[in-house]
């Protein structure tokens, strides 16, 4: 569809980024059918099976990641956070028709949509004060952010019944629900017994649409804007770009896609709980390391990392106890050799 | 009596805070940039008063000094080794290089030490101060806590009014080009910003786990992540900001813990920080930096 | 016949701290003027720029473009009123290629929403044509089009000056601010450059306002000069007669 604006002079620059989303689209397409070839002639272990749809949670999580890192230039270390409110976003909204007695993948596909867009309003509502910080700063005001959702969330106790919705920072009890009621969120201990629809063709689908999404953006006006404010902000004001606008559509995009990964990562657990593991900002960092090590606005670079990083230490087990040691390593020494000078 | 108690442990807890802060101040002043790894170094510094101390019997004074020793040299090493090939690097290369010795300092200890928790022993062998017929009780490590972060903030002061090394971290931190044609020599400068702000990061490993005796792998990550925060509040690059910022952030954390829930006492303190950002973009005593176009 | 003012600056001043970077400074440019701002260093050249295109504010007085007030408004707002500028030290979107360079300033003559970029709607694919052939156009003017798709970065110097200028070029401005357009070139690539620049403002209507320090430059194609010393207006007027001017020369020259 790239080649349609070929005009004579521009073959060259646009062949090279159409070949680059073709190949793109092509490898992940092309994993997922040796997969499910795999699957069918039962020649795949079953650790290696529990691992499929973690492996796109964290590849959309990298791309929509990158987004912010490297299309957009800062540093956010609380997309563990969006995740967070996308995960939970969704997995009230499937136990709610879970208890109504309603399982179908339509809840599944509208649990998603949810998922995403309360992220992107996080993201957005966030992003006001967080964007107009810079550098350093806006690193650890995200930080912050990641960790009051992870927290807050924590303190949730959220009840339904015939009255409606009954929220409490205490216990269950003081929820109040009268017989018919039940229990969404308990606390710290999360969400139990949680529909879990995740599949392996649903993650890849989502991979899919993260991919398109974000490949497209970069190649049109406003991916453009975006990485000219990155390259230089002062340079993109003279010629008129508005700052906080592009930075914003970069960051909620980045913020509805992680909790897309989110709604994802729910759904694939029976119980789930806002841990420092999954939703702190150690979190935040792993998603980091898989866009440094793919490379900074690289998306297929960050889709392999992603892989790599995650079934390396899974298969050989020997090397799961230095699994984080391996990753600080490859941050330092990636950092050492391919840093950017600043101008 | 017992919000006393809670204010006077959420000093101590400030105060620690505070000499944390003071090495993210310090370095974020000197060097520009955000020493992630600023507070695995007080897990390190903990860890070397657990073995010298627990395993290898060393009095408790020797102890601190030599893990203060260790700690020095580590963080010097640390900014040779890692930060220094990125001095012109984007603040993004260097964080994110942060980032990753942090880390490595926490797996290293992982493999070394193993997750297990280990009983810190308080270096403080004191009774604890007991007021009112015992209706106010000061823990000792409370008292020595806060009488050691006033003692490092009047030194810490003197030292960079008073002392050549100071003046030039003065300079450095004002303008790095001006301070090299001043004949200051900005890498020995650096240098030696980064070994007190670890020699203090190791006296805030002994104080910190001595309030609270356990230690793993990931001790120090927290309050580091806090302290950042604190020298952000009071204003970056500020001395005295660190120390505001410290006593605020360690009083807040306390109170809520005690009055509101201890579940979002750290929501609170993060939310903190995004207040004052949001009034005051540059901390309270942070001065203005603009842009050179 | 009389043009009309494009560029009327009133006895503008700025301080940064007890410095008067700028003092009492006035200029008046008129439409399809090619206007040279000279002066020795740190006399504030870069600094009037500065306070035209909204990066500071001035403390006093006043700048009209046409007949629109310039103090208070932003960068980007400044730049859709009609000015666009190039930086003494060059600012370039250094990863991207040199034709999304100039593709990225067009953005305002080819607008279409985030949506219609991610969805690819039929508009996309005219409006990245449209603009990708403007792009060229330019790019042309400066004899970049060969390096359209080589990363802005590994351009050599002379040509990274120049694509700043197609970049300025682009946000189609009624003034144009150059800071030092030939610092660094030599005198051939100076010469190319001279011709451009007045073939720009021929074929656009263009005023154009230079900072310079190459005298071949100022007095090949300014027709009128203001010396700056000091941050204050030394000598202005038609360039011969301001280039022989005793106490300018005096200036660059020292005593």
């Amino acid at each position: 569809m790239g080649s349609k604006l070929l005009s004579k002079f521009n073959i060259k620059t646009n062949n090279k980024s159409f070949l680059y989303n073709i190949s793109t689209y092509a490898i992940v397409v092309l994993a997922y059918i040796i997969i499910e070839r795999l699957i069918f002639t039962n020649s795949i272990t079953s650790l290696m099976k529990g691992l499929l749809v973690p492996l796109c949670t964290y590849s959309i999580l990298a791309i929509s990641l990158n987004l912010v890192v490297g299309i957009s230039g800062e540093l956010s270390l609380g997309h563990a956070g969006f995740m967070c409110i996308g995960a939970f976003s969704s997995a009230i909204f499937t136990k709610f028709m879970k208890e109504m007695g309603v399982q179908t993948i339509w809840i599944f596909i509208i649990a998603i949509i949810i998922g995403a867009l309360v992220a992107a309003f996080f993201g957005f509502i966030i992003g006001i004060p967080v964007l107009r910080l810079r550098g350093d700063y806006l690193a650890i005001v995200t930080l912050a952010f990641g960790e009051i959702i992870k927290n807050v969330i924590n303190a949730i106790y959220l009840g339904f019944d015939e009255k409606g919705v009954h929220i409490s920072l205490q216990d269950t009890t003081s929820l109040n629900l009268s017989d018919n009621g039940f229990v969404i969120i308990k606390g710290a201990q999360g969400i139990t017994a949680s529909p879990k629809y995740s599949t392996f063709t649903i993650g890849v689908i989502l991979l899919l649409i993260t991919i398109f999404i974000v490949l497209n953006l970069i190649n049109s006006r406003t991916g453009r804007s975006i990485m000219a404010i990155r390259d230089n902000r002062i340079a993109a004001e003279s010629i008129g770009l508005d700052v906080t606008k592009y930075k914003m559509i970069a960051f909620t995009l980045s913020a509805g896609l992680s909790g897309m990964a989110g709604v994802l990562y729910a759904h694939n657990l029976s119980t789930l709980q806002a841990l420092p593991k999954n939703f702190g900002y150690n979190m935040s960092i792993t998603i980091l390391v898989f866009v440094v090590l793919g490379g900074m606005g690289n998306v297929r670079g960050s889709i392999i990392a992603a892989c790599i990083l995650t079934l390396i230490p899974e298969l050989l087990r020997s090397l799961s106890n230095y699994r984080m040691l391996i990753y600080a390593v490859v941050l330092i020494v990636i950092m050492l050799f391919t840093h950017k000078k600043e101008k | 009596m017992s919000f006393l108690s809670y204010f006077l442990s959420g000093l101590s807890l400030g105060s620690i805070y505070a000499i944390i802060a003071l090495g993210y101040t310090m370095v974020y002043g000197i060097a520009k940039m955000l020493n992630f790894a600023h507070g695995d170094i007080i897990m390190v510094g903990a860890y070397m008063i657990f073995i010298f101390m627990n395993q290898l019997g060393i009095n408790t004074f020797l102890a601190i000094i030599l893990s203060g020793i260790f700690c020095t040299i580590l963080g010097m090493v640390i900014e040779k080794v890692a930060y220094k090939p990125l001095r012109n690097a984007t603040p993004l290369s260097v964080l994110i290089t942060a980032i990753g010795v942090s880390y490595l300092l926490q797996n290293l200890a992982l493999l070394i030490f193993g997750a297990n928790t280990k009983a810190f022993t308080s270096v403080i062998a004191l009774k604890p101060l007991s007021l009112f017929d015992g209706k106010l009780i000061i823990s000792a490590e409370s008292i020595i806590t806060i009488l050691i972060c006033i003692i490092i903030m009047v030194i810490l002061t003197l030292f960079i009014n008073k002392t050549k090394n100071g003046q030039a971290m003065i300079a450095v931190s004002e303008d790095k080009s001006a301070a090299t044609l001043m004949g200051i020599n900005v890498n020995k400068t650096i240098s030696i910003t980064f070994a007190i702000g670890s020699f203090l990061a190791a006296i805030a490993g002994a104080l910190l786990c001595s309030a609270y005796p356990s230690l793993t792998p990931t001790t120090g990550a927290m309050p580091g992540i806090k302290a950042f925060v604190a020298a952000v509040i009071g204003g970056i690059g500020s001395i005295p900001g660190a120390f505001i910022g410290g006593l605020v952030l360690g009083i807040l954390e306390n109170l809520s813990k005690a009055y509101i829930s201890s579940q979002l006492s750290d929501a609170i303190v993060f939310s903190l920080l995004i207040i004052v950002l949001l009034v005051k973009p540059t901390g309270i005593l942070g001065k203005n930096q603009n842009e050179k176009v | 016949m009389e043009n009309r003012t494009i560029l009327s600056v009133q006895n503008i001043s700025i301080s940064f701290g007890g410095l008067k970077a700028v003092n009492n400074f006035s200029i008046k440019i008129k439409e399809k003027e090619l206007y040279g701002l000279i002066g020795p260093n740190g006399a504030g050249k870069t600094t009037i720029f500065n306070l035209l295109t909204g990066v500071y504010k001035p403390d006093s007085g006043k700048i009209l473009l046409e007949n629109t007030k310039l103090v208070g408004k932003s960068c980007i707002e400044i730049n859709k009123l009609g000015i666009a500028r190039t930086f003494q030290n060059i600012r370039l979107f250094s990863n991207m290629s040199v034709l999304d360079n100039v593709k990225t300033a067009l953005h305002e003559s080819y607008k279409y929403s985030t949506f219609t970029g991610i969805f690819r709607l039929p508009k996309y694919f005219d409006y990245e044509k449209k603009m990708t052939n403007e792009a060229y156009e330019l790019l042309k003017m400066f004899s970049l089009e060969k390096d359209a798709s080589l990363k802005a970065s590994n351009l050599p110097y002379g040509k990274q000056r120049k694509l700043e200028i197609a970049r300025a070029l682009s946000t189609k401005p009624t003034l144009l601010l150059l800071d030092e357009p030939a610092a660094g070139m030599n005198s051939n690539e100076t010469k190319e450059l001279m011709d451009t620049i007045s073939f720009v403002r021929d074929k656009f209507n263009m005023t154009i306002l230079l900072i310079e320090h190459d005298m071949k430059l100022v007095s090949g194609i300014c027709e009128k000069l203001t010396v700056l010393n000091f941050g204050e207006v030394l000598k202005e007027g038609d360039t011969n007669e301001v280039l022989n001017d005793e106490e300018v020369i005096k200036a660059y020259l020292g005593d």
